[in-house]
């Protein structure tokens, strides 16, 4: 059960309870605006103290809500977007959705890895996580977007690549190894954003970036929780733990290095207003953006290679 | 063959308890080895072919002319988390210096192989299990760095489980910085060889393993993305025996080719001889001139 929407149980019904008080005073003559306050003052207090501070594993919650704002939603927020299919070798991957599209009249090459909101939906998403085919369509998208001087932007969220066996088969490895070798030579500005959940290599194929950032509440992290918990002490059920010890919250990845932004979210979490937080979203990716125009590519390229050159180098 | 001077001295002391003990058993038959001969062999069972994990030194010396000389060994890591698990990250750290007598999971530097000057990674599991930190990550870095510089080709023998959880997204973040490194090397005219040793699993098989102009591997080596465990318990069901080997990998066209390690000094001689100085060849080889 996911902690955040636990905790959100009680907020919700005292949520239920001004409305029914608003809509009862509204119908009657007697004033209730005091017993009303009362309770929105008391709604705030509530909401302040559950996500005022919040722990890394609370972080691992949020950044996997039911109700959090997909990949997809981001995409659909464009001005405009004209869906690219496939690998050319394969098959279409549905994890990762990839095109042509307009950012506030800036053309770009937007691509998003998607969980899936309903059952059906993740499983035809295979619940955001890529197949080799869809980094190989990555790497197709990127080919292109460099050929024609687009600019990349993509959103990422995923619990990681997908590890079945027919990936394996298709060599996972040699996939997210070419994804990242593509967009380590890309003469384009590559702009990457995590929206929920960066799980290790299956993120950072689409995050090998000039500008990365994170939604605040999401996470990036070098293994899901489950699975460090799992190889350290032979427990998934430690992944509380292992969560606090894995550095994944964006202010961890901030002060390392690793995360150049922080884009805020509305107190309780993007979903609770995705309208909002989308915008959001795309304003910063678009500023972002607006700092690459012009630069010669050879600038930009030695740039990003200095970027992540200095992380773990000794000082 | 004379133990180079090099070696010589890395191994002053004896490399573990367990090397005291002359007699080893074959993980895979079951068969008892002594130890002289099995190093004699190359490290591969005599009876049923198994390859043996190899201490990074002891590949080093099984593959190079004459002498080696290392970069980047003075660089340890530090403990950027503060991690602790069931011990200290810098405890763990301290026992696998001891248990392998290496500073890190690889060993970086230059030497020549059939007469051809190289720049030569070969990473060692007996170090936290051959994982990827940020020492590792910097090695391989300066390593296609100074061989780019030198013009160079490069070879890298994997062995790894993955990236380091002890260092995080520290870690993580070394796939990118290695691929850039690899992809300027390559961008500038760079070969690039890697061997896939056993085994070469997550971000390292996800990155520098994968990115060769030639992509070998030992014969038998496991070899794949995600751990085996991991996919049994996702799909809930065994594997078959030969799923994620360096045969099943050849069969599915993943990899140029499956060596074993009695070949492998003369295969990579071959294979560097096609490529190095190859643009510099004459328009018409010296055998349709004759």
């Amino acid at each position: 059960m996911n902690v955040i929407v636990e905790r959100e149980r009680g907020l919700l019904e005292l949520e239920q309870r001004i409305a029914e008080l608003k809509a009862q005073a509204a119908q009657q003559p007697v004033d209730m605006s005091a017993e009303i306050a009362a309770l929105e003052g008391k709604y705030a207090q509530i909401q302040r103290e559950i996500f005022g501070t919040m722990t890394p594993w609370q972080r691992v919650n949020m950044a996997r809500h039911p109700k959090r704002p997909l990949g997809s939603q981001y995409i659909a927020a464009l001005d405009q977007f004209d869906e690219l299919h496939g690998d050319r070798h394969f098959r279409d991957d549905h994890a990762i959705i990839g095109g042509f599209a307009k950012l506030k009249g800036r053309r770009v090459m937007a691509i998003a890895q998607d969980k899936g909101r309903d059952t059906k939906e993740k499983v035809y998403r295979n619940f955001g996580m890529p197949s080799p085919e869809g980094y190989r369509k990555v790497i197709r998208l990127v080919k292109l977007a460099a050929h024609l001087g687009l600019p990349v932007v993509t959103f990422v969220d995923t619990s990681g690549a997908d590890p079945g066996i027919g990936s394996e088969e298709r060599a996972q490895a040699e996939a997210i190894a070419q994804s990242l070798y593509e967009l380590a030579d890309a003469r384009i500005p590559v702009v990457a954003t995590v929206i929920g959940e960066g799980g290790s290599g299956g993120a950072l194929a689409l995050a090998l970036a000039d500008r990365v950032m994170m939604l605040e509440h999401s996470v990036y992290s070098v293994a899901s929780p489950e699975g460090a918990a799992a190889i350290l002490w032979g427990d998934a059920a430690r992944a509380e733990e292992a969560a606090s010890r894995l550095r994944l919250t964006a202010d961890d990845l901030v002060r390392f290095g690793i995360v150049d932004e922080i884009i805020p979210e509305p107190l309780g979490g993007a979903h609770r207003d995705p309208d909002a937080i989308i915008t959001r979203v795309l304003d910063r990716v678009d500023v972002a953006l607006a700092q690459f125009v012009g630069v010669d590519p050879d600038v930009l390229l030695d740039r990003r290679y200095a970027k992540f050159r200095r992380i773990g180098a000794p000082s | 063959m004379a133990m180079p001077e090099w070696l010589r001295l890395r191994r002053a002391q004896p490399v573990s308890a367990e090397d005291a003990a002359q007699w080893t058993k074959c993980p895979s038959c079951g068969e008892m080895i002594y130890r002289p001969d099995l190093a004699a062999n190359l490290w591969v069972c005599p009876r049923c072919a198994h390859h043996f994990r190899m201490h990074a030194f002891d590949r080093i010396a099984m593959l190079v002319d004459t002498d080696f000389t290392e970069i980047g060994g003075e660089l340890i890591p530090g403990d950027p988390l503060g991690w602790t698990d069931k011990v200290p990250y810098p405890q763990k750290l301290e026992r696998d210096r001891e248990k392998s007598k290496l500073t890190e999971g690889i060993v970086c530097g230059f030497s020549s192989i059939g007469g051809f000057p190289v720049a030569l990674g070969v990473m060692d599991f007996n170090f936290r299990g051959g994982t990827m930190g940020t020492v590792v990550g910097e090695r391989i870095v300066q390593l296609f760095e100074r061989a780019r510089e030198r013009k160079l080709p490069c070879i890298v023998f994997t062995a790894s489980g993955g990236a380091r959880m002890e260092e995080g997204m520290l870690a993580l973040m070394q796939m990118a910085k290695t691929t850039l490194a690899v992809r300027r090397f390559q961008d500038e005219g760079g070969y690039y060889l890697s061997v896939l040793t056993d085994p070469t699993t997550g971000g390292v098989s996800a990155s520098f393993a994968f990115q060769a102009d030639v992509v070998l591997a030992e014969a038998k080596a496991a070899i794949g993305f995600a751990g085996r465990r991991v996919i049994e318990q996702t799909i809930r069901q065994k594997l078959p025996e030969n799923f994620q080997t360096a045969e099943f990998l050849l069969e599915k066209g993943a990899l140029d080719m499956v060596v074993t390690r009695a070949e492998l000094k003369d295969q990579l001689v071959r294979l560097l001889d096609y490529g190095v100085g190859a643009k510099q060849q004459p328009r018409v080889p010296a055998e349709v001139r004759a």
